[in-house]
């Protein structure tokens, strides 16, 4: 039988297996809109902003691994879900965005809401698609989808011409789709993997590095005994935190310019390195002349061969799935009868223990002001550290890194990459979606949050029960603090004036609305927020104002140059 | 790569996007319709190549790189030269054109228009080699190459 384009998008959908579509409506998507209200296999989630849709989606492809999917319509609509699709890209989230475009006759005429998106998404997209002809829709998305699940992960924009959603032809699924141009690899080199083992078995100062891709492709459990089985010390970038438990005492917290005083050091003078899915960023390793350390062997393990020696040089490259390639790692340590310099290893032990009592996450507990960590160290304790805490961009979202621990992974859902304000309450809603049982948080700054403060309707709609943590200092405290470090205390434009009354606007929503001002109430109110199990809470702590993120890294320095409390 | 509307594009993108310099490029479709052949000349140092050439290897669009500087490889770039030629010149005009192999194939009284082919650095010096005033216009193709004896490019 033959099916209208808008037909077949929403089948294509179905049949992928797509739970939730976040999107809005406009005049280029109204046959897919017309579509949508006839089926009932996945969800639709109106949201008030196609950035928040974006996000949306990305926050429940975070949380489950699975493909999320948005849906907006041409020009603004697309304009607007572009700095979504950035974020996604930056951090390697698989989404699926299905834009409208203006009929194709119309195609570069400056038609009304008609802008390039195929164009304007080229730099911040895995690939994208504009589908001229009905003939080829069921395809294109299959590949939308393969493409942005496989491999390194990412977004996939589909741009879809108006009149391809009327036309008409014979609809099939492809079962499978391949690509001659694309095939990832999986599987590491075997001669590669080998060589890794032999080094990491003959390290005296041994020290795993991990990221983003322990996350995304499963691995925590690999991983964990991978790193168990050696005794190894660990550390984890912001975006790979919950690949390896927090609380583990193998694990010396986060690294780079936020990370902990021993990480970073343990990082700067191990003797091989082993760097799994993550990717040497500026903000990781700070200056690489100051990062290269004569007679330190990198081993690194990555999908993509561009995120190896992009940075610096590594000695052993492996490009695949880290799940894979850990699993391989693990039967040939387990199998080898190679004795490993067990005393070199305590001796380092002994060290990074030195470093570590440095203590350098101390702060004044004895504050009449909340202190932003206390709130979080608190959050932790009321959700057993088994909420999906989100969050947006600034001192709050390195506070909530550092002092909430991660046990699990895809419990942390943060914009790394890009570094987006605006993200965490659109990408709670997404977690919420996914795991309606769940307690999920997002952590935010009174700055951040004003950006998206509008999906407060969204959450009203769908009843998200999404708790609230913002941490209120008045200011654009992350800018401030640099002000502070590095201008002179000038805080040009960091102050944040005429804040609104944020628990009347809760309410004003429908939501309940709570504002915390005394240390000692921080506690029974996060209990009672909590307690409200079908309830959004937003939550207004004052917080003290002028409280900074430590240590601290100045951008261009080294690691082992921290700014420490 | 395939040839997809755009996938020139995404490569011209890649370049700017990334800070990478490009001296020429050239693209047609190959004689399987579904792919064209693109001969890219860039600049770099070892690892800035290695870069190019993963993250061209990245485009989905793109279904095989090689790096043709790494071994014998055949180098051809086409030029068009429309020069003045009056009264003496004229004779010596036809001469250069002579030695560098080029072909007059375009003429009027006061004008010759010369067709030279050949690697990037002899076309450099065919202009060189010219009085700088009697050059009225020039137009160059970009070099296309090939690998030498045994070596393909194919899928
Ligand atoms: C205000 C602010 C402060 C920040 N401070 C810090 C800080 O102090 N410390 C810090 O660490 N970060 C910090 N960041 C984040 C930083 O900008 C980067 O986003 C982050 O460090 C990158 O993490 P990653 O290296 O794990 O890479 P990701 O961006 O997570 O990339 C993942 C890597 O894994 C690879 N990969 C993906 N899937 C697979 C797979 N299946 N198998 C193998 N490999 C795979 C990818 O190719 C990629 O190379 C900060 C961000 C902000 C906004
Ligand atoms: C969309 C966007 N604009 C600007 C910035 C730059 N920026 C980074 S952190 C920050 C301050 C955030 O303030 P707030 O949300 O109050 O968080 P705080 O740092 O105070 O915890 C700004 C402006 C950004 N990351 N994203
Ligand atoms: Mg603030």
């Amino acid at each position: 039988m033959e099916l209208t384009g808008a037909e077949i998008v929403v089948r294509c959908l179905a049949e992928e297996g797509t739970e939730f579509v976040f999107g809005y409506p406009g005049g280029a998507v109204l046959n897919i809109y017309d579509e949508v209200f006839k089926q009932n296999k996945f969800k639709h989630v109106l949201v008030r902003h196609e950035q928040a849709a974006v996000h949306a989606a990305d926050g429940y492809a975070r949380a489950t691994g699975r493909t999320g999917v948005a849906l907006v319509t041409s020009g603004p609509g697309a304009t607007n879900a572009v700095t979504g699709i950035a974020t996604a890209y930056m951090d390697s989230i698989p989404l699926v965005v299905i834009s409208g475009q203006v009929p194709t006759a119309a195609i570069g005429m400056d038609a009304f809401q008609e802008v390039d998106m195929v164009g304007i998404t080229r730099p911040c997209v895995k690939h994208n698609f504009l589908v001229k002809d009905v003939r080829d829709l069921a395809e294109t998305i299959k590949k939308a989808f393969y493409l942005a699940s496989t491999g390194r992960p990412g977004p996939v924009v589909v741009d879809i011409p108006k009149d391809v959603t009327q036309h008409k032809t014979e609809f099939t699924y492809p079962k499978k789709v391949t690509m001659r141009s694309y095939n990832p690899v999986i599987k590491g080199h075997p001669g590669q993997i080998k060589r890794a083992v032999q080094m990491i078995l003959e390290a005296k100062r041994p020290m795993f590095y991990t990221g983003g891709g322990v996350v995304l492709s499963n691995a925590a459990e690999e991983l964990t005994q991978l790193t168990r089985q050696l005794g190894f010390p660990i550390t984890s970038t912001l975006m790979g935190l919950g690949g390896y438990p927090a609380s583990d005492p193998l694990f010396t917290g986060m690294l780079g310019m936020h990370g902990t005083y021993e990480a970073n050091m343990a990082m700067q003078h191990c003797d091989v390195l082993i760097a799994i899915g993550a990717r040497f960023d500026d903000r990781v390793i700070g200056n690489p002349e100051h990062f290269f350390q004569e007679g330190r062997r990198i081993i690194h393990i990555d999908i993509d061969p561009t995120s190896i020696a992009k940075r610096v040089k590594v000695d052993v490259p492996i490009v695949g799935n880290v799940k894979d390639v850990l699993a391989e790692m693990n039967k040939l340590i387990q199998a080898s009868k190679e004795k490993r310099d067990q005393a070199a290893l305590k001796t380092w032990w002994t060290q990074i223990e030195l470093w570590r009592s440095q203590d350098c996450m101390k702060y004044d507990r004895d504050s009449s002001l909340i202190k932003p960590q206390y709130v979080i160290e608190k959050l932790h304790q009321v959700t057993r550290g088994d909420a999906y805490v989100t969050s947006d961009v600034g001192q709050h979202q390195m506070w909530a890194a550092q002092y909430y621990k991660f046990d699990q992974p895809r419990r942390w859902i943060n914009s790394g990459g890009l570094g987006t304000m605006g993200f965490g309450m659109p990408a709670a809603m997404g977690v919420q979606f996914a795991h309606p049982e769940a307690m999920v948080a997002c952590v935010t700054g009174e700055g951040s949050i004003q950006m998206n403060i509008q999906e407060l309707s969204t959450c009203k709609q769908f009843n998200l029960p999404l708790k609230i943590i913002l941490l209120n200092n008045r200011y654009l405290g992350m800018v401030r603090q640099w002000q502070e470090f590095f201008y002179g205390n000038r805080y040009a434009e960091s102050y944040m004036d005429a804040l609104p009354d944020f628990s009347k606007l809760a309410e004003s929503y429908g939501h309940v609305g709570m504002k915390i001002e005394k240390p000692e109430d921080v506690e029974g109110a996060l209990k009672e927020a909590f307690d409200m199990k079908d309830r959004l809470v937003f939550m207004n702590f004052i917080t003290d104002q002028k409280e900074n993120v430590f240590p601290m890294i100045p951008a261009g320095k080294g690691l082992s140059e921290m700014i420490l409390v | 790569m395939e040839n997809e509307a755009g996938a020139l594009s995404r490569v011209a993108g890649l370049f700017s996007a990334r800070g990478y310099n490009i001296e020429s490029l050239t693209v047609a479709p190959t004689e399987d319709a579904t792919l064209s052949r693109m001969t890219i000349v860039t600049r770099g140092s070892d690892d800035v190549i290695e870069q190019i050439t993963k993250q061209l290897n990245k485009l989905i669009d793109v279904v095989k790189v090689v790096d043709l500087s790494e071994a014998g490889h055949i180098e051809r770039e086409l030029m068009l030269v429309k020069v003045r030629a009056e009264g003496d010149s004229r004779e010596e005009m036809k001469r250069m054109s002579d030695i560098f192999r080029g072909r007059i194939v375009d003429v009027t009284d006061k004008t010759y228009t010369i067709e030279l082919t050949g690697a990037g650095y002899k076309l450099d010096a065919f202009l060189e080699a010219l009085d700088k005033d009697a050059i009225l216009e020039t137009v160059r193709t970009g070099a296309s190459g090939i690998g030498r004896g045994d070596r393909m490019l194919k899928i």
